[in-house]
């Protein structure tokens, strides 16, 4: 399945459209649901009784000063950190504190916020890393003279997918390089196509467009959002307002490890509460 | 092998294919070259020296034989931590576990310690697999814990393996009125791995051919016994080239991928699906059975198998000959293997040799006695003291060598290539056709 | 519903929690056998005290080695394996000291020099112990720290100051080298045999004692050991050095940041490790007679258990760890033979470290 196709395993709803009087609240069918959810380190609670939802097609934001705990959030949902309390529900199926890898087969997958390339690797072998359900992943079908056949077939497609991903992202100049000799902003490129290559049912972006440049970051919004049609989910977290404004049906303020407030952008924007937060008062 | 062979895409990223030819063509010209070389090198020091033939080709098949059994342990080695970057000094409890297995199976009922008698092809499938369950029984705990702990724990394993055989405790164990056992640290007897080539050479079909070498060894001044062990050194280099296949063949495949994205950054890897514990459990036992089979085909070349071969110094003889090579490439390990046999291991005790027919060296018994010469201005005793202790020395020399290599150039001889794991050629480009986007 | 979510939650965790079960378990069982035994008589209350006792000082020889093992793990941030070659550095260099001025006269020079390698100068004719020799033996051991710490230093300069920001398992690797380079050196002068070198220790049995006599070369090495781990405390906890120190193990861009001299600590590190561990060697050998090449790299992996299981960047864990060690290593010996003490220990160690992945007191990530 290639991102150009309509996905024929999502959900025929239309995308929840960003008009100003529609969804202010949950929808009925969240793809994500966050429950009360708890995480300490030590003496410092980084999470404290978030609960929140993400609409099944939205592009829903996550923002919050800095150490708001976004990051300790997603590592909760993402199973890199195991919850002390709450519930993380993925698409009807209860996910919390299991591991990283099955919650990402599941079709949840995220981006880290810096950027994990694996440096001695090409941009290539990256890419062909991520697409779920490849044979050869099992030593038996690798190396069996038979089943090998079978491997490299699949092999040939998956990199036709890779080289067609990579153009769009404009860096297959840099397929051949080894991913560390990448800048920062190449980087959060390959971090993104590497991840939708996962075919991912939700993504979770870690401030997905820092360090890329302007052009580039439009053309990536597009097919965000026509991914988006397609019936892919997205939560993003970023820094950037007017981001977070144009392209988000729903925002969810982060405070101190708990949701401050959730609704439209609009709305959040001229909540005091939210301005209060961000200009470093207790609320 | 790899898919890439006889590929002839000049501009291929698989580490510097030249436009004639694919690079495990020029690899092997490197190695055979580098072999032939130093064959010749060695076996014209000795004629003009004055050694005799069978000495040289004695000198030559246990350079060939320590080579390829170091080849065998080196590309496990590799493929564990070079690839995967599993680093487990613990390769010496695998070879033990594969060894004794092997020697349980084969030994006679009637020897003491005794054996189940099972016929030898028994005894080498079994230590194999033997060391491969082992390997997942250690890696179930040992995988849990960070990289330095990890290596800590294969160790401690390597070493409860070997006290335990040397132990009392399990030297004789009674049962149905044989007496089992270790053999505590008198080892344990059985046949010979080895003893396949006399035998095989004596079957119907095959023993006009070995007469006729026995023949012509004998006419050239070797020993038949000289022809069983080139021919068992033949039988070794078969396996590494086996090993060698299997192990490009994972290399060149989405599992050689899985693991090479464990060693850069496990985390991404479990972020984008991938089930890392289980590949590291399936490479780690992997690793383990070709371990054991390696320390069985080299080991089980005796009749005897004691403890005090699988001490964990043995270890990081493997470790040295694979950062010679350069951790991460196969081709690597087996020219490190090769290297380290042919100059570091069984060279010096060749040049002793040498030393001592032409010159007529004094052995003083101590080094103060050979200094004492000195002050008479006599410095032959101290250099006969010096080449006695040739043995020894060797051991200063490499650890010498490690060091500069770490300091001076820590990726070795190969380490440096860029090796693509995927089972197809990744370069090529999909044609530009109307399903762009 | 919930009850799925919570029996995929507890998955991994149950495994875990029912092994540390099971291992207390264990330990308790052994325990109330232990009281069993001692109770029935089965097993000799002198015997019982025999085998603490022999803990206690093996504890202290592995806690003097496992001290500067932890520093350098935790300063230098990598696993020093020729720390081993260290104590057998410390227990060449302080003995041929020790025969050089104790055998004067009782034998030749070649033979004390080289400690007895030819069979030229026995222990028992140079009255090699500590009643007959303290001059000796006292110069020896300091003999012993001194040449440590300078081959630790040297080593440093020579080869370890040029990886400074190299990984952990370079350095492991370089220090492999280190150990094999300074292990063969040795033996290239003093030969591979192994040999006793130090005479009976005399016995002290005051009339008073309850547990019969007291082995004055034991004594030695737990008082000279015990003195020096409350030095070391005392300099971790009431010096500015100690402060860097810890400091430096916590974080060392932080500390550098704050002006403390990071080449300075590290050279105290290898001053201090490479001292204790001189001594640890030469104490060995005083206690058990023995001295062979390979003194070091076969306490090799008890120190490193030691340090591991205390958690590396504690050197009070490395502390606990010893005493945990060597405390196995004599205390199961009532349930098993003797050969197989080490087993106990390595055993003991993966277990714990199997439930506690960091050691008992956390740890320092060098990789």
């Amino acid at each position: 399945m290639t991102m150009s196709e309509p996905a024929a395993d999502k959900t025929d709803e239309a995308s929840p459209a960003a008009t100003e009087a529609t969804i202010s609240t949950p929808g009925d069918d969240p793809i994500l649901a966050v429950e009360s959810l708890q995480k300490r380190f030590g003496g410092i609670t980084a999470v404290d009784g978030a609960t929140f939802t993400v609409d099944r097609g939205s592009i829903t934001g996550l923002i919050g000063p800095n150490g708001a705990g976004k990051s300790t959030t997603f590592n909760c949902i993402t199973g890199v950190n195991t919850p002390d309390g709450g519930r993380v529900v993925f698409d009807g199926t209860d996910i919390t504190g299991r591991s990283t890898d099955w919650i990402a087969t599941r079709g949840l997958v995220r981006t880290f916020q810096i950027a994990r390339e694996l440096p001695a690797m090409t941009v290539l072998e990256n890419m062909l890393l991520a697409p779920t359900d490849q044979r050869g992943e099992s030593l038996w079908r690798s190396v069996l003279p038979g089943a090998r056949d079978a491997v490299v077939d699949q092999e040939e497609q998956l990199r036709e997918r890779a080289w067609e991903t990579l153009e769009f992202f404009e860096i297959d100049h840099l397929a051949e390089e080894k991913a560390g000799t990448l800048s920062g902003g190449q980087r959060k490129l390959l971090e993104l196509a590497r991840a939708l290559l996962t075919d991912p049912d939700l993504l979770l972006l870690d401030e997905p467009m820092a360090g890329v440049n302007p052009s580039l970051e439009t053309k990536l919004l597009d097919r965000i959002h026509t991914l988006q049609d397609d019936g892919y989910s997205f939560l993003l977290v970023e820094h950037d307002m007017d981001l977070i404004m144009e392209h988000c049906e729903r925002v969810i303020v982060l405070h101190q490890g708990a949701v401050l407030d959730a609704g439209d952008p609009a709305a959040v924007k001229a909540n005091e509460d939210v301005i209060e937060a961000y200009l470093g008062g207790e609320v | 092998m790899s898919a890439n062979a006889g590929a002839d895409d000049g501009e291929t990223p698989n580490g510097g294919d030249s436009p004639e030819q694919p690079r495990w063509r020029s690899d092997l010209q490197t190695l055979v070259g580098l072999l032939v070389a130093t064959y010749v090198g060695f076996g014209l020091l000795g004629l003009f020296t004055g050694v005799r033939p069978n000495s040289i080709a004695g000198f030559l098949q246990t350079v060939t034989f320590f080579a390829g059994v170091f080849a065998l342990l080196t590309l496990a080695v590799n493929l564990h931590w070079g690839y995967t970057g599993l680093f487990n000094i613990g390769v010496a409890g695998f070879m033990g576990v594969g060894v004794y297995t092997m020697a349980v199976l084969t030994a006679a009922p009637t020897a003491s310690p005794a054996g189940f008698g099972l016929p030898t092809f028994v005894g080498v499938i079994g230590g194999t697999i033997a060391a491969g369950l082992v390997g997942v029984v250690i890696a179930l705990p040992a995988l849990r814990v960070r990289a330095d702990y990890f290596a800590i724990i294969t160790l401690g394993f390597s070493e409860i393996v070997r006290l335990g055989v040397t132990s009392g405790a399990l030297r004789q164990i009674e049962l149905g009125g044989r007496v089992y056992g270790t053999g505590g640290g008198g080892g344990i007897g059985y046949q010979p791995v080895s003893s396949v080539v006399p035998w095989a050479l004596e079957l119907p079909g095959v023993s006009a051919v070995g007469d006729g070498l026995y023949a012509a060894a004998a006419f050239l001044g070797l020993s038949a016994s000289i022809v069983d062990r080139v021919l068992y050194a033949l039988v070794i280099i078969g396996f590494v080239l086996l090993f060698y296949l299997l192990l490009e063949r994972i290399a060149h495949s989405p599992f050689g991928r899985v693991l090479k994205a464990i060693r850069e950054d496990e985390t991404a890897a479990r972020s984008l699906g991938k089930n890392t514990r289980r590949a590291k459990l399936t490479v780690f036992a992997l690793g383990a059975a070709l371990m054991g089979l390696a320390g069985i085909l080299w080991i089980g070349s005796r009749s005897l198998a004691t403890p005090s071969s699988f001490v964990p110094v043995v270890t990081f003889y493997i470790f040295v000959a694979l950062i010679i090579g350069g951790s991460g490439s196969n081709t690597g390990s087996v020219v490190g293997a090769f290297v380290f046999a042919a100059f570091l291991w069984e060279g010096p005790r060749f040049v002793r040799t040498i030393l001592r027919r032409s010159l007529d060296l004094a052995s003083p018994p101590t080094v103060v006695d050979a200094v004492g010469h000195l002050a008479a201005l006599n410095p032959l005793p101290l250099f006969g003291y010096v080449v006695d202790s040739l043995d020894v020395l060797r051991w200063v020399a490499i650890g010498v060598l490690l060091v500069v290599l770490m300091v001076r150039r820590p990726e070795g001889l190969y380490g440096a290539r860029t090796d693509i794991a995927a089972a197809t050629d990744l370069s090529v480009r999909p044609t530009r056709g109307d399903d762009d986007e | 519903m919930n009850a799925d979510g919570l029996a995929a939650r507890f998955e991994n965790p149950t495994a875990e929690e029912l092994f540390g079960l099971a291992l207390l378990l264990g330990v308790a069982v052994l325990c109330l056998d232990l009281v069993r035994r001692v109770a029935t008589g089965e097993l000799a209350a002198a015997r019982l005290l025999g085998l603490i006792w022999n803990g206690l000082v093996d504890s202290l020889y592995i806690a003097l080695a496992a001290v500067g093992l932890s520093m350098t793990y935790s300063i230098l941030r990598f696993a020093n394996f020729a720390h081993g070659d260290l104590l057998t550095t410390g227990a060449f260099s302080g003995w041929t000291v020790a025969y050089l001025i104790g055998g004067i006269g009782a034998a030749d020079l070649g033979s004390r020099l080289l400690l007895d390698a030819d069979g030229g100068a026995q222990a028992g004719d140079l009255g090699m112990d500590v009643l007959a020799s303290p001059l000796a033996i006292v110069l020896g051991l300091i003999a012993a720290a001194v040449v440590t710490i300078a081959v630790s230093l040297a080593i440093d300069r020579l080869v370890y100051k040029r990886l400074r920001d190299a990984d952990g398992i370079t350095l492991l690797i370089a220090s492999v080298g280190i150990a094999l380079a300074l292990r063969y050196l040795i033996a290239f002068v003093y030969t591979q045999e192994a040999r006793g070198i130090v005479a009976a220790a005399p016995m002290w049995e005051p009339a008073w004692l309850p547990i019969g006599a007291i082995n004055l070369h034991e004594a030695t090495l737990v008082g000279s050991g015990l003195t020096l781990i409350v030095g070391v405390h005392l300099m971790l906890q009431y010096t500015k050095l100690g402060t860097s120190m810890r400091a430096m193990s916590d974080n060392r861009d932080l500390a550098q940041v704050t002006g403390i001299s990071t080449e300075r600590v590290i050279t105290a590190t290898w001053a201090i490790g490479g001292g204790l561990a001189g001594v640890a060697g030469y104490l060995i050998v005083l206690d058990q007679s023995q001295i062979t090449i390979n003194l070091g790299w076969f306490l090799l992996l008890l120190v490193f258990s030691a340090v591991i299981l205390g958690g590396i960047g504690s050197i009070y864990g490395a502390l606990a760890g010893s005493l945990i060690i060597g405390t196995t290593i004599n205390i199961s010996l009532i349930w098993i033979p003797a050969d197989l003490g080490n087993v106990a220990a390595f055993t003991l160690m993966i277990l714990v470290l199997v439930l506690k992945p960091d050691g008992l007191f956390g740890g320092v990530a060098t990789t």
